[in-house]
């Protein structure tokens, strides 16, 4: 499914997107930094609460396609201009992990 | 091709640099996507350990013909017991330095699992070496 598509379909609001049309089969959820750069995907959509620079850093050498924040948290500046420059999107949902969670599984297994 | 960087200790904001600068030199260089990955991991985590545990460092890394060797080299606190901090879950990450998401305890697993050589030694309250090897090619 296209990136486009899920910020539509899940409401997301968006700090930075360059990427719209990049397509998303699946996501990695941790708020654990070092988990993520072991086990997370290329590809894949990063959903946590952290919002400092190390994870836009993080997303760009992983090539993860963007970053969720939940529960309505706010990026911090010089994160979303790092993710900005390594065309990292950065979106912001008000659901909690669990729920958005689940709300992005069933969007990306609908069309499957 | 030899690159250095200094890192600071605390200096979060430069964490990272050191990686993606090797990141860029070895994708310009059309070196195998996985083999790139499994640098940067572990380039990142090493980078990340100096700025999260030691005062002050130096990152040499020397990207050859057929493996790049990643040099580390910290002045700070040092790893007393260099086999208990590689087991995972072992952390004596700062509760700021936790708020930010780091100190899970996997970041020096992560370099073990991704290199192809991993040797690090340390002196307690000097600091701490670490010289990662990562073959480019698999033959
Ligand atoms: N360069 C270093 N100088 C001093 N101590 C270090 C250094 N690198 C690692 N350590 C020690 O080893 C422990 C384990 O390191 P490791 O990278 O596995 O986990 P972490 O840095 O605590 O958390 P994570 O990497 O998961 O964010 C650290 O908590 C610290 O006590
Ligand atoms: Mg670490």
């Amino acid at each position: 499914m296209k990136l486009s598509e899920i910020v539509r379909e899940l409401n997301l609001k968006v700090e930075s997107i360059a990427n719209q049309d990049a397509t998303i089969i699946s996501a990695y959820a941790s708020d654990l930094l070092s988990d993520v750069m072991g086990n997370a995907k290329a590809g894949q959509i990063w959903i946590t609460m952290q919002t400092h620079k190390n994870v836009a850093a993080i997303a760009s050498l992983k090539d993860i396609q963007a970053v969720v924040i939940i529960n309505n948290g706010t990026p911090e500046k010089d994160m979303v201009m790092h993710a900005k420059n390594e065309n990292v999107a950065v979106l912001i949902t008000d659901l909690p992990c669990y729920e958005f969670c689940a709300a992005l599984h069933k969007l990306i297994n609908c069309e499957i | 091709m030899e690159y250095v960087f200094e890192i600071n200790g605390g200096d979060f904001s430069s964490g990272g640099n050191a990686s993606s600068t090797i990141k860029r030199a070895l994708k310009e260089r059309n070196v195998d996507p996985l083999v790139i990955k499994r640098i940067v991991v572990a380039l990142f985590e090493a980078e990340i350990n100096v700025v999260a545990h030691a005062d002050h460092g130096t990152i040499t890394v020397i990207i050859e013909e057929h493996q790049v060797q990643m040099f580390v080299k910290d002045f700070g606190p040092g790893i007393e017991d260099i086999e208990l901090a590689m087991s995972e879950g072992y952390s004596t990450a700062s509760d700021t330095v936790r708020e930010m998401g780091f100190g899970a305890g996997m970041g020096l697993p992560n370099i073990k699992k991704n290199a192809d050589v991993f040797e690090i030694e340390s002196v307690k309250g000097l600091g701490t070496n670490a010289h990662i090897i990562i073959y480019l090619k698999n033959d």
